[in-house]
């Protein structure tokens, strides 16, 4: 019974950890929102699971998914536009040449 | 003319003269710049000789009254700053015996150097610019004499020390008149305090400014400090010696004198008008405006005294020794001055009816024409010879006739021979100083003797003598007509200036006086003229060796008044040993590195702090994002450790 | 859920899934790294699918693996050549991710098994069914209580924002 719902949320857990330290580690832009996207998708994994095995009579998880998935998709669009456009101003995409806003 | 316009207009004129031609000037060719400003200075002089003249001679019931009694006029008045209803500072144009002898002599003099310096300044750099910084100096002068009141006195004072200034440095290319023109601006200026403080006291007691106040109620200005002393004198006695300083600074009394033989750097038509005639007897013309002020105070009037004869002697002592023929004149001024200082200072009303004032006044107007007169010949003999050492000089007065006989009658004038003006006016001041005490008589005597002494071994020096060999390749030619027109017209005014009954006209409780000749005294002070003359003669007519026989003789006496008794040595001392080095240095050093240190500490602190905090501030996401999720899971760890 | 078929999916789902993040964020290609993304979303949909949710499944598809990675895929070619590599990582940089990204493991796993081996789940947890079509739409656009009318007027408004902004934002000027 307990290993049921911990062989849901391992993997989940390893996701979330590999999006961690993806979003740490590299310097491609795209790549950090990569990252980002698999953090997003273990926590969906959590919320799903959570529902399925906590609340069984209720749809309140699934449909906190469907909304983060919609969002993720906001703002990866959005994201990326802004990539693209600094893409424009600074001819790649590494994020340590992004920090003329600084000073 | 109308009284009240032609008293603007004389102060307005130099003014837009001024303005005119030190916005303007460099525009102009050289020639118009000079007319223009003569002919400015010109309708000045004779609006001045007007005002002078309605003042004196109208007899209207404005300026004297039915018992001949002179009365003090204030042709007009505006208030320029009102702080308070006590405190308010105006601007006028006051008319009294003084002030309208004043404005003869400053624009009289001022004329006359206008239109030497045609000649005289002709070809040089900065012609207009000169003309500009004249019409400065005089309007400055002018109002300084009309003041009505102390502080529009003491601005006027400072407009004159400014353009004194600008006139010593005029050749601002050569150091050593850079150094004298700020010699002289550091020295006045720091005279200039003691007058400040000096009309604060004065102005703090009474609740005034104004002349006509304070010299018609004097006792009231005694009774307003209401006997307060500091340091065992009077305050009264206080305000007025610190005014006084003033006076002694722009006078050049001992030992504030140090600024006027530097200042002789500037041209040499300069110095006849500010160093010899006008600016240097602002301080006697204070003194004499404060006068009846100044009776209220003894100790006062005996500082000025003691000021004055020591600074007479000093100076004619120092007259004696010096080569340079601008050096001897500007000394020689000094002690003149100090003459008509030590005048005032004797001028007590119980003795003569304070002749000494009239006397002051007197020497002042004559001293100002043949002084002038003298600078300005000497300016001829440099303007021929090119240089300012009788040395280089000798035997001139075949090649330079009218210069020569202008020169003689400024040195009778000034040695006191009988008919010339210096005699009068010299001998009133010598009867007021045996009044007042036979020693000051017998002293002051003593230096008119060594004026005639040194005076005409400046005369034979330069005229007689032998010829310089260097005639022989550059001869000496007489001066053109612009230069010789006021040197004849000063001549002129300086063998008649005598007789003018001056007595009838500046006094100072301002009624008429009778002068008559005190025989005793005249008679001492011609013999001790003539006596000198002839000494004089007898060292300097011919080339002899007796002059150098008398110097080795008393070396050390020499060399002492030739080096100005080492006045400057003793200031440069105390600037730079005392002062300097052993004040300055110190408090530089505290500042440096006590005050700055400490800034430079907070700084150096605020800097490395920011420095090694700055990484947290990186800007960059994943930075925070490592910090933000370690400090979340210790709080999720603690949490798991609590709870389970 | 005790058949040994489902058992076997299952072990092919969480392999795949801990496989592919890993390669995900280890990869120097960034293409790849869209690509192997792609392979992880597909293997989560196969755990909703194992968990009963069809429909979510079928978004997680659709919307992540259809519309998000191909996005992905188009910023990539569009931002990098064809064999780029992302420049060797800093060890110190790979070492702080490394160590976040253990350290979250050890906290949360902890926190997973000390939790989950101590309580007992609710029982019903058998007969849980799929939700059928019908029953998504009525939840999702009724006004009753736990019905989602206005989150689900609120992400289309935000949706609709968004790709004006994204529109905005890339444009060029």
């Amino acid at each position: 019974m307990e290993l049921e719902i911990l062989k849901y949320l391992i993997p989940a857990l390893i996701m979330f950890c590999c999006g961690v330290y993806g979003f740490i580690t590299r310097k491609n832009m795209i790549a950090i929102l990569i990252s980002l996207e698999l953090m997003l998708n273990a926590v969906d994994i959590n919320f799903v699971v959570f529902n399925r095995f906590l609340f069984p009579g209720q749809l309140e998880g699934m449909f906190f998914t469907l909304f983060a998935i919609a969002l993720a998709a906001a703002e990866t669009a959005l994201a990326i536009a802004i990539i693209v456009n600094l893409f424009r101003a600074v001819k790649n995409v590494d994020v340590r040449n992004v920090n003329k806003m600084k000073f | 003319m109308d009284l009240s316009l032609s008293s603007h207009l004389i102060l307005l004129l130099p003014l837009a003269m001024f303005l005119i031609l030190g916005l303007t000037g460099m525009k102009m060719s050289h020639r118009l710049a000079g007319v223009l400003g003569t002919l400015g200075m010109g309708v000045t002089l004779l609006l001045a000789y007007a005002v002078a003249a309605t003042y004196f001679f109208s007899g209207s019931s404005d300026f004297v009254d039915a018992a001949g009694l002179r009365l003090q006029y204030s042709v007009f008045d505006y208030t320029w700053l009102e702080f308070t209803d006590s405190l308010v500072i105006k601007l006028g144009f006051f008319l009294d015996p003084i002030s309208a002898m004043m404005l003869v002599v400053i624009t009289t003099v001022s004329f006359m150097v206008h239109l030497y310096s045609l000649g005289y300044m002709k070809g040089e750099v900065g012609f207009q610019r000169y003309y500009a910084f004249l019409s400065l100096f005089t309007f400055s002068m002018l109002g300084l004499v009309v003041a009505t009141n102390i502080f529009q006195m003491y601005i006027f004072w400072e407009l004159v020390g400014v353009s004194s200034y600008l006139l010593i440095g005029f050749f601002y290319t050569k150091p050593s008149a850079v150094s004298a023109s700020k010699k002289a601006f550091i020295v006045t200026r720091f005279a200039d305090l003691g007058f400040l403080v000096g009309i604060l006291i004065l102005s703090f007691y009474t609740r005034t400014f104004d002349f006509l106040t304070l010299t018609n109620s004097p006792e009231a200005v005694m009774a307003s400090t209401g006997g307060a002393t500091f340091m065992g004198a009077s305050v009264l006695t206080w305000a007025l010696v610190l005014i006084f300083m003033g006076g002694m600074g722009k006078s050049a009394m001992m030992p504030l004198h140090i600024w006027l033989p530097d200042a002789m750097e500037g041209p040499t038509p300069v110095s006849a008008l500010i160093h010899a005639a006008t600016m240097v007897v602002a301080g006697v013309f204070l003194v004499a405006r404060m006068f009846p002020v100044y009776l209220q105070s003894s100790s006062a009037l005996m500082v000025i005294t003691v000021v004055g004869a020591a600074t007479a002697f000093y100076a004619a002592v120092v007259a004696c020794t010096q080569i340079d023929i601008k050096r001897v004149l500007a000394f020689s001024t000094i002690s003149q001055i100090a003459f008509m200082m030590t005048a005032l200072g004797v001028a007590l009303p119980t003795i003569h009816e304070g002749m000494g004032y009239m006397a002051s006044m007197f020497h002042l107007f004559t001293h100002a024409m043949f002084k002038a007169l003298l600078f300005l010949g000497a300016g001829a003999i440099i303007h021929a010879v090119h240089s300012n050492n009788y040395t280089e000089m000798g035997g001139l007065r075949k090649y330079m006739p009218i210069t020569h006989i202008t020169f003689l009658i400024g040195c009778l004038a000034i040695a006191g021979i009988p008919p010339f003006s210096g005699f009068f006016s010299k001998d009133e001041m010598l009867t007021a100083m045996m009044n007042n005490h036979p020693f000051w008589g017998y002293w002051m005597t003593m230096v008119a003797g060594l004026t005639a002494f040194y005076m005409f071994r400046l005369y034979y020096r330069i005229f007689w003598w032998e010829e310089n060999k260097h005639y022989a390749e550059h001869r000496p030619h007489e001066a053109p007509l612009t230069m010789t027109i006021p040197l004849i017209f000063l001549a002129l005014v300086s063998v008649v200036a005598g007789f003018i009954p001056f007595g009838e006209y500046v006094t100072w409780n301002r009624e008429p006086y009778e002068i008559h000749l005190d025989w005793s005294v005249a008679v001492t002070s011609i013999v001790t003229a003539v006596v000198a003359i002839t000494i004089a003669t007898a060292f300097y007519r011919k080339k002899n060796d007796l002059p150098d026989r008398l110097t080795r003789r008393f070396q050390w006496l020499w060399t002492a008044a030739n080096r100005r008794f080492y006045f400057d040595e003793l200031y440069m001392f105390i600037t730079h040993s005392i002062i300097f080095r052993r004040v300055c240095q110190p408090i530089a050093w505290f500042d440096r590195h006590i005050i700055d240190g400490t800034m430079n500490m907070f700084a150096s602190v605020t800097n490395r702090a920011s420095s090694a905090i700055k990484g947290l501030q990186s800007g960059s996401v994943q930075s925070y994002v490592v910090v933000y999720l370690l400090g979340s899971l210790a709080i999720a760890a603690v949490v798991c450790v609590c709870l389970i | 859920m005790d058949s040994v078929g489902s058992y076997i999916i299952y072990g092919i789902v969480a392999l795949s899934i801990v496989v592919f993040s890993v390669l995900t964020v280890t990869t120097r290609r960034i293409l790849r790294s869209a690509t192997y993304l792609l392979f992880t979303l597909f293997a989560t949909a196969g755990l909703y699918f194992l968990l009963d949710y069809e429909f979510l499944g079928a978004v997680q598809i659709a919307v992540y693996a259809g519309g998000i990675v191909v996005l992905f895929v188009f910023s990539i070619l569009l931002t990098s050549r064809p064999g780029d590599k992302s420049e060797k990582l800093a060890s110190r940089r790979r070492m702080l991710g490394g160590v976040a990204a253990l350290a979250t493991l050890a906290v949360v796993g902890f926190a997973i098994f000390a939790h989950f081996s101590s309580c007992q789940l609710a029982p019903a947890v058998e007969q849980a069914a799929s939700v059928d079509m019908t029953s998504i739409g009525h939840f999702l656009l009724g006004t009753e209580k736990f019905q989602y009318l206005l989150p689900f007027e609120a992400i289309s408004v935000l949706l609709l924002a968004c790709i004006i902004g994204g529109v905005v934002v890339a444009r060029r000027r």
